[in-house]
Formats: structure tokens, sequence, C-alpha cells
């Protein structure tokens, strides 16, 4: 199964591209943001017994990681039946 | 029963199963050699990520770098989870639509060339012994250790097990083995974590234990910060690396870990493009189980150590009252007390008051001792390192034989042999590969931890943008993408080269360009090989047309070509 024109084709890749892009945003931010450059920052900021930048370091990021694979596999899962190259 | 008893059997019963589960799932075809017939459930092949991922570096050392390291040590947490994110977003749907059996079948079709197919052949072969031989060390180890048969016997067992199962199954008796294996592994590591949580915060979850308070009222973390400053250590939760060095370290351990050969072929398992990104997400949430209580781990373990040591008090305990893991453990070498002011007592701290040597594994191989729990426990510990070595391991030697039988022969040297003597080749290259990394596990080459920077900045600066450029820049041509792999390819490793074997004396930061490692330099040549492949391909040909339908079609789902040889 393919596209219906090349119109659906082109826009179906920008919106793929569109959603791949803000997830990454958010993946920079709490790795790399968060958790090393912004770090001594958040560490004047507590939550419980951690000081925020460690935690995000540590523990955060890593659930945001899993977080954004599964908006992004929903996401693209909708895009699929959206343009008709759904796999089902 | 005694330890050694129990652990016997624990570990011979887990081998029974892995031989059992390679039995019941041998290979046929070349299809179900190399990506199990192209038929795993996502979750099935998630798992199977997970341990094939999973080494024996994640199991045994991870947690205890992380404990001497403190906030340094988020770099591998970060950089070893990270990767995935890239991978399901950006490699892995697409490279299942193109529904082929390796990463350098990909490079070679996509950049028309069978130059291009040999530079991934060989940077995927050396990026895989690499890892192995490590493994291999790792399996020898847990056997002298646990059981107390010379590493020589333990390498050759751990070499018999995997021979079984890689060489009869291929791809898909070692898929069925690692979903096994991950199940030993998350146990093995949940059941100790758990406990020592419990006992030092009363959290039953790890993650949650971290973040409180321990007995004496203080928050945990604040805590050892406040014990790190009594004894001349840097605060466990502050930075002792440069930030650009950590953002480095950190990008070359992401982007290298979605560039590596052995981690992507898994994703060519699963029937449909969907199955893949849905896999990643689980991979992910297994990998992420072990993960995010390695870090509890490494601060209990540090806070628990420091406090039997050097008592409650700070004083230092009389090593006449030493608890029986320490005398236990200074056989093996991994803990060591050097009385230098005679005082009979035990004291470590990072001053000149320290008597302590004290190695990086022993927290997690010595902590259901530490933790005093019972015996299964411990016996459970030595299963579940094993399990994480013998399942890295198949995985890399899966893809070094399928270099050979289908990247070297099959696409290159011998295109007309057919699938039954390409299988034979397979099976060949697994059982020369397992004895070349037998032996470098019994005669370990002296720079096995080096060359790990080696294989992540080899990854990152080489596999990872051609892959991405293959997928996003439609018209990045074969002179463009070659260059930039290859000055990725020199640049790295001349860096780590220089810095790591040429000059180790010269290995500091004020030596380093920009300050940054040769851990972390992968990721300079990652942007390297983005910028020159850029210009020379603005600067040279077109690329065909049908390779740019091809990267048009591998753009949407629909209809994924079924994994085969045939096309």
């Amino acid at each position: 199964m393919a596209f219906k024109s090349n119109q659906d084709a082109s826009s179906y890749w920008r919106d793929n591209i569109r959603l791949m892009l803000s997830l990454l945003l958010v993946w920079f931010s709490v790795s790399y943001g968060c958790g090393i450059l912004f770090f001594e920052e958040l560490n004047t900021i507590a939550l419980f017994g951690f000081k925020l930048g460690f935690w995000f370091a540590q523990q955060g990021s890593i659930y945001v990681f899993v977080f954004l694979i599964f908006v992004y596999v929903l996401q693209m899962n909708k895009l699929d039946r959206k343009y008709g190259v759904s796999e089902d | 029963m005694d330890i050694q008893s129990i652990t016997f059997l624990l570990v011979g019963l887990t081998f029974v199963l892995y031989i059992s589960i390679a039995v019941w799932s041998r290979a046929a075809s070349t299809s179900e050699f190399y990506v199990a017939g192209g038929g795993v459930h996502p979750v099935a092949n998630g798992m199977a990520t997970a341990a094939d991922w999973m080494s024996a570096a994640s199991f045994i050392s991870m947690a205890g770098l992380i404990s001497f390291m403190g906030y340094d040590g988020s770099v591998y947490l970060m950089g070893w989870t990270g990767g995935y994110v890239l991978l399901a977003l950006c490699l892995a749907p697409y490279l299942r639509k193109f529904g082929k059996f390796t990463v350098p079948d990909f490079i070679g079709d996509r950049y028309y060339s069978q130059t291009a197919r040999m530079v991934a052949v060989i940077c995927a072969i050396f990026i895989s012994f690499t890892y192995v031989a490590g493994q291999m060390r790792g399996v020898g180890v847990v056997f002298s250790r646990f059981l107390e048969v010379d590493i020589t016997t333990g390498v050759i067992i751990g070499m018999a097990i995997v021979f079984f199962y890689a060489v009869l199954g291929g791809m898909k008796g070692i898929t069925y083995t690692q979903v096994a294996q991950y199940c030993v592994l998350i146990f093995a590591y949940m059941v100790p974590a758990i406990f020592i949580s419990i006992l030092m915060t009363g959290s039953v979850v790890p993650q949650i234990g971290f973040g409180s308070t321990v007995a004496d009222g203080t928050y945990l973390l604040d805590k050892l910060d406040g014990l790190s400053a009594e004894l001349g250590f840097a605060a466990y939760t502050a930075a002792k690396k440069s930030t650009i060095d950590i953002f480095c370290i950190t990008a070359a351990l992401m982007v290298g870990t979605a560039g590596l050969p052995h981690v992507i072929v898994r994703f060519f398992t699963v029937p449909r493009v969907r199955d893949a990104r849905i896999s990643a997400g689980w991979a992910l949430i297994f990998i992420a189980i072990l993960y995010t209580s390695a870090p509890a781990v490494a601060s209990f373990a540090r806070v628990n150590m420091i406090e039997t040591i050097n008592g409650t008090d700070m004083r230092g305990t009389p090593y006449s009252e030493a608890p029986s893991w320490i005398t236990n453990w200074e056989r093996t070498g991994l803990i060591s007390w050097d009385d230098k002011n005679n005082d009979g007592r035990m004291f470590y701290s990072g001053d000149e008051r320290n008597e302590m040597r004290v190695d990086q594994d022993i927290m997690v191989l010595a902590n259901p001792e530490i933790a005093r729990l019972p015996n299964w426990v411990i016996a459970l510990v030595a299963a579940g390192s094993l399990a994480a070595a013998l399942s890295t391991a198949a995985g890399l030697l899966l893809v070094i034989s399928t270099s050979i039988s289908h990247d070297l022969l099959k696409r290159n040297l011998l295109p007309d042999i057919t699938d039954k003597q390409e299988l034979l080749y397979a099976r060949l290259g697994a059982a020369i590969a397992i004895c070349i990394a037998g032996y470098f596990g019994i005669n370990p080459p002296g720079f096995v931890a080096q060359v790990v920077a080696f294989a992540f900045g080899l990854a990152a600066a080489s596999f990872f943008p051609a892959i991405i450029l293959g997928i996003f820049h439609k018209r990045m041509n074969s002179i463009g993408a070659i260059s930039g792999m290859v000055v990725g390819l020199l640049f790295t490793s001349a860096y780590i080269v220089y810095f790591k074997f040429l000059h180790p004396e010269l290995n500091s930061a004020e030596n380093w360009i920009a300050g940054i490692s040769p851990e972390g330099i992968g990721t300079l040549g990652m942007l390297l090989n983005f910028v020159v492949a850029a210009i020379i391909n603005h600067l040279t040909h077109e690329t065909p047309d049908h390779v740019q339908s091809m990267v048009d079609s591998i753009r949407y789902p629909g209809a994924a070509p079924q994994a085969s040889p045939d096309h």
C-alpha cells in the first residue's frame, strides 16, 4: 500500500519530521539541558531527598526517554492511519 | 546446602534452560539464522534487546562505577538509555522497512557501493570483537569468583554454551534464549536491590528509597554528601569533570548506542515497521528497570560500605571485628587493607588517612553479603552475571558471523552460493568467532578497558551519521557518505590511539582538544563526519534515481517487505 498522491506523501513526511523534532527537543532538554548544562542551577532546588539537577541526570531523564518513545509510537500509528499507510 | 552447591545448582539450571530453548528453536534457513525469520513479537524482541544490550559491564560494574563517580557516573545512565530514543525515532522503523539483514547491507545498498559496504563490514567486525572479548572475560571472572574453577575452565564452559545455541539456533535461538536471560538477570539484579533499599531506607522501591531518609533521619544523598566532605572526597551530587566533557561523553555513548550493529539488527527481527517502533519502547522499559535501580544501589552500597569500614562514629572498625564479606572478598583481591597507622582499625577516605583499596565490582557482587541476604541470593547474582555476559556475547557473535557469511561472501565475494551454503558459512563464521573471542577471554589484551571507548567512538563517528543521512537526506551520494565515514573514523581513532596508547602520559584535560576526553571524542568525530559528507556531497554527482526512490519507499510503513534473501 502506498500514498494516494505525491502531495500526501510529502505532507506525511513533513508531519513525521515535525513530530520527531519536537520529541527530540524534549529529549535534549531533559538530558543535556536539565541533566548537564543547567545542572548546577537546578541543584539548588530540592525534590524530596534529591537535588533536582542530580535527579534529572540519574533518574528523571530515563523516565522521560521511555515516555517519549511511547508518545512517538501512538502519534505515528495515528499518522499512518490518517494517510492510509497503516499496516493493519 | 552451602553457597557453592546452591550456586552450581542455580547456574546449572539456567544453562539447561538455555540449551533446551536452543534445541527447540533451531534455525533452518538464512532468514531464520540472521533475523529469526522476521517473526519475533515486539515485547519478546524488547526483552531480547535489553539482554543483548545489558552486558557484564552493565550488570557487574556500572553501579560500582557510579558509586565511585557520583554525579559524573550519570554519563553512563543517560548515555546508555538515551540512544534508544534516537533508535526508535530516527533509525529502527526505517531500517525495518528497508527489510534486509545487516547494517552493512543498508550502507552498501543505500550508497550503491561495495567500498561503502566494506568500510561498514570492517567497522562492524572491529566493534563487535572489541566488545565480545570483554564479555568472555566476564564469564571467566564470574566462574572463578563464585564457583572457584579457574578462569580458563570458566571461559571454556561459557564458550561451549554460547557455541551450542548461537551456532545451532542463530538469531532465532539467540532471541528466545535472550528472553530467558533477561528474566534471570533482572530478577537477580532487583532482589538484592530491593532488599538493600528496605534495609537502608525502609522503602521497597529502590528508586524511591534513593530519595528517602536513612535511619538517622537525614536524606540518603545529603548524608552521602556529608560523608564525602568529612572523608575528603568530592561531593557525591556535584560534577567533577568539566561540563563540556560530560556533554560529549554522554553524546558519544548515546549516539554510539544507536549505531551499534548488534543493537540495530534486533529491529530487523520483528514483523512490521510499527512493531519496530514499539519494540524500542519495550526494550527501553526493560533496560530502565535496571538503569534506574543502579544509581540507587550505587548510593546505598556506598553509605553502607563507608559505615561498615569506618564505623558509624567514623573512627574506623577494628579489623578483628570486620564482617565476613570483607575477609571473603579480600581473597579475590577486590578489597584490600593496609594498616598504615598500625591501629588495627580499617579506614576508608579520599585523603592520606585512607587504608583501603576497594574495586568497583564489589558493589554489586558483594552486595548480597553486605546486606546479609540468604545464600540463594548470592547464587542468583552469579547466575544473573552469567546471563548478562552470555546474552551480549551471543548477540555480538551473530553480528560477526553474519558480516562474514552474508556481507563479505554472499553480497561480495561469492554471490552465487545457495541459501544452504550461506547458512553453513554463517555457522562456520560463528564457530570461528567464538574460538577467537574465547582466546581473548583467556588471554585478555591489556587494553580491554580502553577499547570500550573505541567501540562507542567508532560507532558514533561512522555508522550513525551514514545511516541518518541515508534516511533523512535523499540526495546524499556515495562519495559524500564514504568520505564522511572515513574522516570520522580516522579522526576518532587517531585521537583515541594518541591519548590511550601512544602518549598516555599526556592524557589530561589541558592537552585535549576543547577539553574533550578520548571517551567523548566520538561526538566530535560524528560532527566532522556530517560536515565532510555535506560538503563533498555538494561538490559531486547526483544520487541515482533508483536509490532516491528506495529512500522514498523506506520513509513510510505499509507492506514492509518480509526479511528475505531474494531481493
